[in-house]
C-alpha cells in the first residue's frame, strides 16, 4: 500500500515538474497580467497580438514553412541516401555510416558555427540568399531520417523485390512499387522527426540565418531580453497555442494506434 | 548511345556528396581555421592561448560543473520514473509514456520562457541562485532524453530473471541491486550522454535564466559576435573533441539513438 502510494508521488510530482510551468503560463496568457502571480481579469488581447502583429505572423509562418522545405529535402535524401547506403558494398557503406552519424553526436553549435565558416566566411555565400540557413537545417535532420530508413530497410523481405524483376518489372519500377512501401513507415517517422527538430532548433539558425529573417527560437530568446511587454505575454499564448497542438496531434496518434491495434487483433 | 544502366546504389550518391559538402568540409575548414592565424599562417596559438587563459579554463570548468550537476539532477528524478512506469502494469501504459514524452515536442525557449517567469515569481529575482536556475532549467529541458533510454531499458529486462533472484532468496533490494540495476546500466549511459554533452553546450538556457557566466557553447557564440573565426574554430575543435571522447567511452553500449529513436 505505502509503495502504491510512493511510485503515484514519484509519477506526480515528475510531471507536475514537466507540465506545471506550460499549465501556468497558459492560465496567465487569457489574462491581461503582465507577470506571473498578478491577480488580472479574463482577456484575449495576447492572441490578437500574436495573429495581427505582423513581425510575429512573419516569424511563426517562417518557422512552418523552413521546417517544411528543409524536412521535404531531407527526407528525400535521407532516404536515398538509406536505399543507396544499404546496397553498397561494405566499405562504401559504412563511410557513409560514419559520416551520417556526425551530425547526430555533435553538438549543434558546432554543426551551425562549422557550415557557417565555409559557406559565409570561405565561399563567401551571402546569409541572405536563405541558402547556408537550409543547408544547415537539412544537415540536421537528413541523418534522422536516414537513421529511421535503415532499420526498415534490414526488415524487409528482398526476395518480393527479385520476384517483381523475375515477372519482368524493371529495377525502377521494382524499386518504387516493392521498396519504397515497405519502408514508408520509416520514411514517414522519418519526416516527422526533421519536422520536430527543425521546429526546436536554435544554434544552427543563429549562426546561419538571414538577419532580418527569425525562427521562433531565436525570436523568443531575443524577445526575451527586450523589454516589451505585449510581446513577452504574447509569446505566452504561442506557448499555449503550440502546447495544444502538440495535444491534440498526440491524442489523435493515439487512438489511431489503438484502432490499428485493434483491427490487427480482430484480423 | 551510352544506355543509362539503373542501379540501386547510385541512389546514394547524392547524399554522399552532400554529406561530403556540408559534413566533412566544414570540419575540415574547421581544422585549418584552428590553426591558423588572420594572415593564414599555421600557429599554435589559438590551443596554446586557450589552456594558457584562466578565464577560458575556468569556463570549460564550470561547462563541467553545470553539466555534471543536470546529469546527477536527472538521473536522480529519471531513475525512479523510469523503473517505476516500466514496472506498471497499468493498461494505458503506452499513453503514459506519451505524456512523459510529449515536452520534447513543444520548443524548448517557450518552455524555459514559462520556467523563468514560474522562478521569477517564486524567487523575486533570478539573480539571487544562477547557477541553481541554469540547472533547473536544463533538466527541466533534457529530463524526458532521460527517462526514456532507462524506461526502454529496464521494461527490455526478462523478468524470468527476478523471479528466479527472488526463488534464490534475495529480498526486494537485493534483487534490484543485484539484478535490475546492473542491467539498466546501458540505459543509463545513453541517458548520461543525452543529457551531460547538450548541458556544455546549450548556452541558451543559462542566457534566458540569467546567468552571466559562460559554458563552452557560449565560447562560441562570442567568438561569432566578434568575427573571430579562428578562436571560434578552436574552441569548436576542443568541444568536437570532448564529444569524441565521451562518445568513445560511452558508445558500444548505447543500443539506439534515443533522440531518433522518442518518436517511434
Amino acid at each position: 500500500m505505502i509503495r502504491k502510494i510512493w511510485k503515484n508521488l514519484i509519477i506526480i510530482g515528475i510531471l507536475l515538474f514537466l507540465y506545471l510551468p506550460i499549465m501556468i503560463l497558459a492560465v496567465y496568457s487569457f489574462t491581461d497580467a503582465a507577470n506571473i502571480g498578478a491577480v488580472r481579469g479574463f482577456s484575449l488581447h495576447n492572441y490578437v497580438t500574436l495573429f495581427t502583429t505582423p513581425e510575429l505572423v512573419n516569424m511563426i509562418v517562417g518557422t512552418l514553412l523552413l521546417a517544411l522545405g528543409a524536412s521535404v529535402i531531407a527526407t528525400i535524401l535521407g532516404t536515398l541516401g538509406a536505399i543507396g547506403a544499404f546496397y553498397s558494398k561494405k566499405g562504401a557503406a559504412s563511410v557513409i555510416m560514419t559520416m551520417n552519424q556526425v551530425p547526430v553526436v555533435n553538438a549543434d553549435v558546432v554543426t551551425g558555427f562549422s557550415i557557417c565558416i565555409l559557406l559565409v566566411v570561405v565561399l563567401g555565400i551571402s546569409k541572405d540568399t536563405y541558402i547556408p540557413l537550409v543547408a544547415g537545417h537539412v544537415t540536421l535532420c537528413a541523418p534522422f531520417v536516414f537513421l529511421s530508413v535503415i532499420p526498415k530497410l534490414k526488415q524487409m523481405d528482398s526476395s518480393i523485390y527479385e520476384a517483381a524483376l523475375d515477372l519482368g518489372a524493371t529495377p525502377f519500377t521494382a524499386l518504387v512499387r516493392i521498396v519504397i512501401p515497405q519502408i514508408l513507415p520509416g520514411i514517414v517517422s522519418g519526416f516527422a522527426l526533421a519536422i520536430t527538430l527543425s521546429l526546436d532548433d536554435y544554434f544552427v539558425a543563429t549562426y546561419t540565418k538571414p538577419a532580418t529573417f527569425d525562427t521562433i527560437s531565436t525570436y523568443v530568446v531575443n524577445a526575451t531580453k527586450g523589454a516589451q511587454t505585449n510581446i513577452k505575454t504574447a509569446l505566452w499564448a504561442l506557448s499555449t497555442v503550440i502546447f495544444l497542438a502538440v495535444v491534440l496531434f498526440t491524442v489523435v496518434m493515439t487512438v489511431r494506434a489503438g484502432k490499428e491495434q485493434k483491427e490487427r487483433n480482430g484480423a | 548511345m551510352h544506355k543509362y544502366r539503373f542501379s540501386r546504389k547510385s541512389l546514394g550518391v547524392p547524399y554522399a556528396l552532400f554529406l561530403l559538402i556540408f559534413v566533412a568540409a566544414p570540419l575540415f575548414v574547421l581544422i585549418y581555421y584552428a590553426f591558423t592565424n588572420g594572415r593564414g599562417q599555421f600557429t599554435l596559438q589559438n590551443l596554446t592561448g586557450f589552456f594558457s587563459d584562466p578565464n577560458t579554463l575556468g569556463t570549460l570548468f564550470y561547462s563541467f560543473g553545470i553539466a555534471f550537476a543536470t546529469t546527477v539532477v536527472c538521473l536522480l528524478l529519471a531513475y525512479p520514473t523510469a523503473y517505476v512506469l516500466a514496472a506498471s502494469r497499468l493498461r494505458a501504459k503506452s499513453v503514459l509514456i506519451m505524456i512523459f514524452i510529449m515536452p520534447m515536442w513543444i520548443n524548448f525557449s517557450l518552455r524555459i520562457t514559462a520556467l523563468k517567469e514560474i522562478l521569477t515569481w517564486l524567487e523575486g529575482s533570478l539573480a539571487y541562485h544562477p547557477f541553481l536556475n541554469t540547472v533547473l532549467g536544463m533538466s527541466y529541458d533534457f529530463l524526458p532524453f532521460m527517462i526514456l533510454p532507462i524506461y526502454t531499458t529496464i521494461s527490455k529486462l526478462d523478468g524470468a530473471l527476478l523471479e528466479a533472484a527472488k526463488d534464490l532468496g534475495a529480498g526486494d533490494a537485493q534483487a534490484f541491486l543485484r539484478v535490475t540495476l546492473p542491467l539498466s546500466l546501458p540505459g543509463v549511459i545513453s541517458g548520461v550522454s543525452m543529457v551531460f554533452l547538450p548541458a556544455m553546450t546549450n548556452y541558451v538556457v543559462l542566457d534566458m535564466l540569467y546567468n552571466s557566466t559562460y559554458i563552452m557553447g557560449s565560447l562560441i557564440g562570442s567568438y561569432f559576435s566578434a568575427y573571430n573565426w579562428h578562436g571560434g574554430s578552436m574552441i569548436a575543435l576542443i568541444l568536437l573533441g570532448i564529444i569524441c571522447l565521451f562518445t568513445l567511452l560511452t558508445g558500444g553500449m548505447e543500443e539506439e539513438n534515443t533522440r531518433g529513436g522518442a518518436l517511434l
